[in-house]
């Protein structure tokens, strides 16, 4: 046996934790009791699986499974000038969020239209904002936080008291909601998706990264496993990062350092949806580059369905008529039973349309789609 | 550690090696190969009558985490596949020793066998990994 073709979390988080401590989670006596296998990502020790990768994958599709993603950081941005300052850092506009604890997804650029970080960010108030960053990008996230930051009347301040479970898959918000009290319930009652609530020591979001329905939960490190260990008790299944990387990948979501870093232009990552031009006048970081790239045409992110044998890998070379690309992100699609990838092509690929993929020395014909495979359960091919 | 059976043969590369007798052998991965692979969703087993020499590349495995190569442990015919791997390819997984066997080879010379580990050498060699 020999291992041809690696994936994204065994052979680049090697690298990383051969130069970084590795972090663990309150959650990691938790994963052990559960016979967690441990990898290392970007520094953290975490869950790959609990056996079975595939079955963590079905149990968030048809019931619920949870994620540890305490890995992920919390930043708190505060002060005055909080919302001019994240109409500024962001090509998303937070001025879309009037209403109290709603979320937004942003692209975090730099000056060259490259994306620094993805992020989701929650409105509180016009002075009081949530951000979630990556964790692999967590000190290089910061100082881009700070270094913005001068000459706007804002402070920014991680929040690593807290851990966070997400709760994901059709029956998720049911199985959550049997540990929350009358208050955090009440909170919680008719909340929309993409929004978040701070209820007793929970706060609680309508947000994921798997295509299902569901919760994010921050909560106190202190807490974090006994919270855990009661959705368990509730029938909820813990889910790695392999599952986790499955399940975004069919819901069409980036993998930031994967399908887009910076050098890569949202525009370039299927991340087109996330910029606001509107209004003209707001400046943000990397719009000018933007405008430029937009008016010169740019590659872009499609998705590809491989329904013959094999799995399309990321970094395996795509040949359309309009030149070559690449594959950012690819695996097998437990759903839907065979490959699917993302990839990024020349500006003139079609949706619709066939390319090659180049696979063991072989070129395969691939069929080009939209890059969103599956949602709530069912293909959406 | 993982289960490694004392009556089969090892290659270095976690392939096992069952006896059949009349010079036909059984070929799988080991329990060890399957973990770190992962979930199996492909297997690709060479034709009946293939002709095949030790080290040669006549199979895949292909799980959710990687594609990998499977090579003939020792030279001879490929006499019988297991079909039942195209539509339960997680059976490598479940019983890598059993259910998840892969092919099977007439050798040409059966004392090629003793030439490959026994568990106590193949259990060394993946505990030094």
């Amino acid at each position: 046996m020999d291992l041809l073709h690696c994936d994204f979390y065994t052979e680049i988080t090697k690298f990383y934790n051969e130069i970084l401590q590795m972090n663990t989670t309150a959650l990691h006596g938790a994963h052990i009791k559960a016979g967690a296998k441990m990898v290392d990502f970007f520094g953290w020790n975490m869950p790959i699986n609990y056996g079975s990768q595939i079955e963590e994958h079905h149990a968030v599709r048809q019931d619920a499974g949870m994620f540890d993603v305490s890995h992920m950081t919390i930043v708190d941005v505060i002060g005055v000038q909080a919302k001019d300052y994240l109409r500024y850092l962001l090509a998303n506009d937070v001025e879309k969020l009037q209403l109290k604890g709603k979320a937004l997804y942003s692209g975090m650029l730099n000056e060259e239209g490259g994306v620094v970080d993805d992020l989701i960010v929650y409105h509180f108030e016009s002075t009081n904002y949530r951000l979630v960053v990556n964790s692999a990008t967590k000190e290089k996230d910061l100082n881009w936080l700070n270094k913005v930051a001068e000459g706007f009347d804002v402070s920014i301040t991680e929040r690593d008291e807290f851990a966070m479970i997400a709760v994901q898959g059709p029956s998720a918000q049911a199985k959550a909601q049997s540990l929350f009290s009358a208050a955090q319930k009440e909170a919680v009652e008719g909340m929309k998706p993409f929004f978040g609530v701070q209820a007793e020591d929970l706060f609680i979001a309508t947000t994921g990264y798997t295509g299902e329905a569901g919760y994010e939960i921050m909560v106190p490190v202190g807490r974090a496993e006994e919270f855990w260990d009661q959705l368990l008790a509730a029938g909820v299944v813990p889910c790695g990062l392999g599952a986790r990387d499955t399940l975004r990948l069919e819901a069409g979501m980036n993998l930031y350092g994967q399908d887009m870093n910076e050098t890569i232009s949202p525009l370039a990552a299927n991340m087109a949806w996330t910029i606001t031009w509107e209004p003209t006048e707001r400046d943000f970081m990397g719009r000018k580059a933007l405008e430029v790239q937009k008016a010169a045409g740019h590659e872009k992110l499609v998705g590809l369905v491989m329904t013959d044998k094999g799995v399309l890998r990321a970094g395996l070379k795509v040949i359309a008529t309009t030149g070559e690309g690449v594959i950012t992100s690819g695996t097998f699609s437990p759903t839907l039973g065979y490959s699917i990838a993302m990839a990024r092509v020349p500006a003139g690929t079609e949706i619709g349309s066939t390319v090659e993929v180049e696979m063991r020395k072989k070129l395969v014909t691939v069929s080009v789609v939209k890059p969103s495979f599956v949602r709530n359960g069912k293909s959406v091919l | 550690m993982s289960n490694i059976p004392t009556e089969l043969r090892y290659a270095s590369t976690h392939e096992w090696v069952r006896s059949d007798g009349d010079g036909v052998f059984t070929v799988g991965i080991t329990e060890h190969a399957q973990d770190l692979l992962g979930d199996m969703v492909f297997v690709d087993l060479p034709d009946v009558g293939d002709a095949v020499t030790t080290g040669d590349d006549c199979a895949v495995a292909e799980s959710v985490k990687a594609a990998s190569d499977i090579y003939a442990p020792i030279t001879g015919e490929v006499i019988e596949i297991n079909s039942q791997l195209e539509n339960s390819p997680e059976l490598v997984n479940s019983d890598s020793f059993g259910e998840g066997w892969m092919f099977k080879i007439k050798a040409d010379d059966p004392t090629e066998v003793e030439g490959l580990m026994d568990a106590e050498s193949y259990g060394t060699s993946i505990a030094d990994e």
